[in-house]
């Protein structure tokens, strides 16, 4: 339960990740660690894909990044209709993690550059969903 | 090389935009072109394998009842799903039945309603395309992530607007001489410019990618009957041989992506295993139909099959080298740009057109130099299936 709340719109109601929400609301964005083989990954899983184990830990993502792509949608599938344009991109942290979301609404699309340092930060919607979202360094 | 497994029929139906049929009328328009096309009855059929993307069938567990409206019981039949290489995935499927022993000539069948559900509906299922736990809270489509390998690419490798404008220009080119094609008029550069009022092609969907860069929906159907080599042989006057099969996955979620700008994992990956298979390196490659479901996807392809260095793709376009005239002749039916995307058809159809051009059969499509060996790449998702089928007289 809870997962419903993550996003603009979720499509899951329950994960053994839920907690993610939890830590959202709470002002952190984390992925899980594996507690066997030490393993990251984000977005969080609840199992462990290098060793198998299924004893996972929470971790802090790190703040610095660089914006690997992203591109800027003009059309929304249903549901979505009312936030175009949005952009969305991919952030690159060194040491081998990656994440994906929305960009800061302040960002201008023509602002935006391949390559541009970024940080992540968590976001909390009217309607009470929360989220997290790429914005400037 | 192998030749073990040849297909003997090859059949497909116009792609069009709202079919006047069932799923189960549309399935038989390709087969029965196919079966006419190998000569055969439903008695020498073994088995059968049904292809499609599920999201849009209103029938659930379609390959039973399309096979009993193809005359293919009490034969052995299954469903086979890789989104939008379904039908690559399933030849590779019943080319192992065959090899296996297991039967001698099997029909795989991939066809695709995507009318079959509203507008609305289909909005809905284009979002959940990808990773539905991570990425659609965030209101992901196709285009946007195509968008992004296209911003990356285009970022390194100095991949140019005009170069995907001319990607489309060249599939249109052929989708006008191809009647099986959903989009045969014409594209002209002026369609791409931002300052002409009536340039349908230029308004953006998901940047960099604009209406033009992206392939259209259609309905449509597709069959490869396969036989094995003493069939092969007794009933077919030209067996066209699959002589290599490469396939690969990658995750799901973008966050684990390799780089960007390399492009799409799974179109190396399994590119690497059909030429090995084959004994064959690129330069072989006589004509291709690769997966160019927006332009970006096909000049990534391009570098993933090893036409072009990684990086340069773009200069393929520019010489018009992927003409049907050129070096090395891509998509001149117009590929899922023109041609369209019916999802579960599209890897039957690609590879019909490469067993007709092996043949020396495709009419005003035919390229030059009668080509002996072609390659089908198909790739499902946004790279998270990749297909590569090798074909060779």
């Amino acid at each position: 339960m809870g997962f419903e709340k993550f996003g603009r719109k979720s499509f899951t109601a329950v994960t053994k990740t839920g907690k993610f929400v939890d830590l959202l609301i709470e002002g952190k964005v984390e992925g899980t660690v594996c507690k066997k083989c030490g393993a990251k990954f984000f977005p969080p899983r609840a199992d462990c894909a290098t060793c198998l184990s299924k004893e996972m830990d929470w971790f802090e993502m790190p703040k610095k990044g660089t914006l690997e792509t992203f591109t800027t949608a003009y059309y929304a599938p249903f549901g979505f209709e009312a936030d175009p344009p949005y952009t969305m991109g991919v952030v690159d942290f060194d040491g081998g993690l990656k994440l994906f979301a929305r960009l800061a609404k302040e960002i201008k699309p023509e602002d935006v550059k391949v390559g541009m340092g970024v940080t992540i930060r968590p976001l909390k919607y009217e309607d009470g969903q929360v989220s997290f979202e790429i914005s400037k360094a | 090389m192998e030749k073990d497994v040849a297909v003997i029929g090859v059949g497909q139906s116009s792609f069009v935009r709202g079919y006047e049929g069932s799923i189960r009328e549309l399935a038989f328009e390709a087969f029965r072109e196919a079966m006419q096309d190998a000569g055969i009855t439903q008695k020498d059929v073994d088995a059968s394998v049904f292809c499609s993307a599920p999201e849009y069938d209103k029938q659930r567990s379609p390959a039973g009842v399309l096979a009993e409206y193809l005359g293919l019981i009490p034969q052995p039949t299954f469903y086979v799903e890789t989104v939008c290489s379904s039908s690559s995935t399933g030849v590779k499927v019943g080319y192992s039945m065959i090899k296996s022993g297991l039967h001698d000539i099997v029909v795989v069948v991939g066809f695709q309603k995507m009318s079959e559900i509203t507008s609305a509906e289909s909005q809905e299922r284009m979002g959940r395309g990808a990773d539905i736990q991570w990425e659609a809270p965030f209101g992901t489509m196709m285009p946007a992530y195509y968008a992004m390998y296209a911003q990356a690419y285009m970022a390194k490798n100095g991949l140019t607007h005009d170069d995907l404008r001319d990607v489309r220009l060249k599939s249109a080119t052929y989708g006008t001489t191809n009647e099986r094609a959903v989009y045969r008029k014409g594209v002209k550069a002026a369609d791409f410019d931002p300052n002409n009022p009536e340039a349908k092609m230029a308004g953006p969907v998901a940047w960099p990618l604009r209406v033009g860069d992206c392939c259209a929906n259609a309905d449509g159907s597709s069959c490869i009957i396969l036989a094995n080599k003493e069939k092969a042989k007794a009933l077919s006057k030209k067996p066209i041989w699959i002589i290599g099969i490469g396939a690969a996955s990658e995750a799901v979620n973008m966050a684990a992506r390799p780089e960007f700008a390399k492009g799409l994992s799974v179109g190396y990956k399994a590119a690497e295993q059909a030429y090995k298979m084959a004994g064959i390196t690129a330069r072989d490659v006589k004509v291709a139909e690769v997966h160019d479901c927006f332009t970006i996807a096909e000049v990534m392809a391009y570098e993933g099959l090893g036409f072009a260095p990684m990086g340069e793709g773009k200069q393929l376009i520019r010489e018009k080298a992927t003409y049907k005239e050129g070096r090395i002749p891509v998509n001149v039916d117009g590929g899922l740009l023109s041609k369209g995307h019916p999802i579960g058809a599209t890897g039957g159809s690609q590879m019909r057109t490469i067993v007709l051009q092996l043949r020396g059969e495709a009419g005003p499509m035919q390229v030059a130099g009668d080509p002996g060996i072609g390659l089908v790449h198909n790739v499902g998702g946004v790279g998270l299936y990749g297909n590569v089928t090798i074909f060779g007289r």
